[in-house]
């Protein structure tokens, strides 16, 4: 299925879940996730305890971490 | 030095009264440095999408050094977008305080007062602790304080600018009638600007850029912290009044 991962169209397997995409985008070294990340899909904040939950064709899924600014 | 005299924001003590940003820091290690010698006690940072294969973040930093990070929402226009984006500061760094930012335009960088008032309202509906930055208008930023705003942060010039405070008058407008800290964000220009920002009694000062595009940003970042230290000392002291005539300070002569 299709899935727009921050802004690009990415091609997962069906039943991809929040965290396969989060551990791909941020430990793809095999290391742990790191802190300081959130992810909304469809504009919605996924809490983390609810990121074993999979996502769905289309869905649009922003994983975001806090960086320098301010 | 600050224990008989601290900082507090909606019930949480700090030691230092200075608040720095993290924007524009040549690297991480030069932006750890400059944190350590402002003793900054609380940090704000942006949220962005992850970049893979990123190495370092300002987390870790903040983190390794016990300093407190502030999510702001930075880059939004629109109370919608500054509300979604809070959310998302809360859940990714476990806070629900949030610096509020909404401007208008790229060009001025100017807050949006209506957006600003709506968005402020709806993130004190939802729990959080809202800090937001704002123009220099006492009347705004009684609003936002009766909104449920736990501090206001008057602008002293637009961000980045480096004029220091353009309307003095206003800040101290602001500081008289305020029933919450007074905290002085953006335009901060050099040690002097922050100084004056505390001797008008603004109860705190945040900067970033500042220190972080200064030529030595560590040996500025210690300068803004004695500046915060000296303002806010010289305003506890009380200063003389200002004279249009010489007074003598030493006993007439015999």
């Amino acid at each position: 299925m299709e899935l727009i991962i921050n802004g690009d169209r990415r091609e997962v397997a069906d039943g991809t879940t929040v965290e396969a995409v989060v551990r791909d985008l941020t430990a793809s070294d095999g290391g742990g996730i790191p802190g300081g990340i959130a992810v909304a899909v469809n504009d919605e904040v996924v809490r983390r305890t609810e990121w074993n939950s999979p996502l769905g064709a289309g869905d649009h899924v922003d994983v975001l971490t806090a960086v320098q600014g301010g | 030095m600050t224990v008989d005299d601290p900082l507090v924001i909606a019930g949480t003590t700090f030691g230092s009264r200075l608040i720095t940003g993290t924007g524009g820091a040549p690297s991480l290690e030069v932006l750890e440095e400059a944190l350590i010698a402002s003793g900054t006690e609380l940090t704000t940072v942006a949220m962005r999408r992850v970049s893979p294969g990123t190495q370092g973040s300002v987390w870790d930093v903040l983190t390794r050094n016990g300093i407190r990070a502030l999510p702001n929402t930075a880059g939004c226009f629109t109370a919608a977008d500054a509300v979604r984006t809070a959310r998302l500061g809360r859940e990714a760094l476990g806070t629900d305080w949030v610096k509020l930012e909404v401007v208008a335009d790229e060009h001025t960088l100017l807050p949006d007062p209506v957006e600003l008032l709506e968005a402020a309202e709806q993130l004190v509906d939802e729990g959080f602790t809202v800090l937001p930055y704002t123009n220099d208008d006492p009347v705004l930023a009684q609003r936002l304080e009766q909104l449920g705003c736990a501090a206001v942060m008057p602008l002293a010039a637009p961000i980045g600018s480096g004029l220091g405070i353009r309307n003095p008058h206003n800040l101290e407008l602001i500081v008289e009638r305020a029933g919450v800290p007074v905290i002085v964000d953006a335009g901060i220009g050099t040690a002097s600007d922050a100084a004056l920002a505390m001797e008008l009694g603004c109860d705190a000062v945040l900067l970033a850029t500042a220190v972080t595009r200064a030529q030595e940003p560590v040996r500025m970042a210690s300068a803004m912290r004695d500046a915060v230290r000296a303002g806010r000392g010289a305003r506890l002291a009380g200063r003389i009044p200002v004279r249009r005539h010489a007074q003598a300070s030493s006993p007439d002569p015999d």
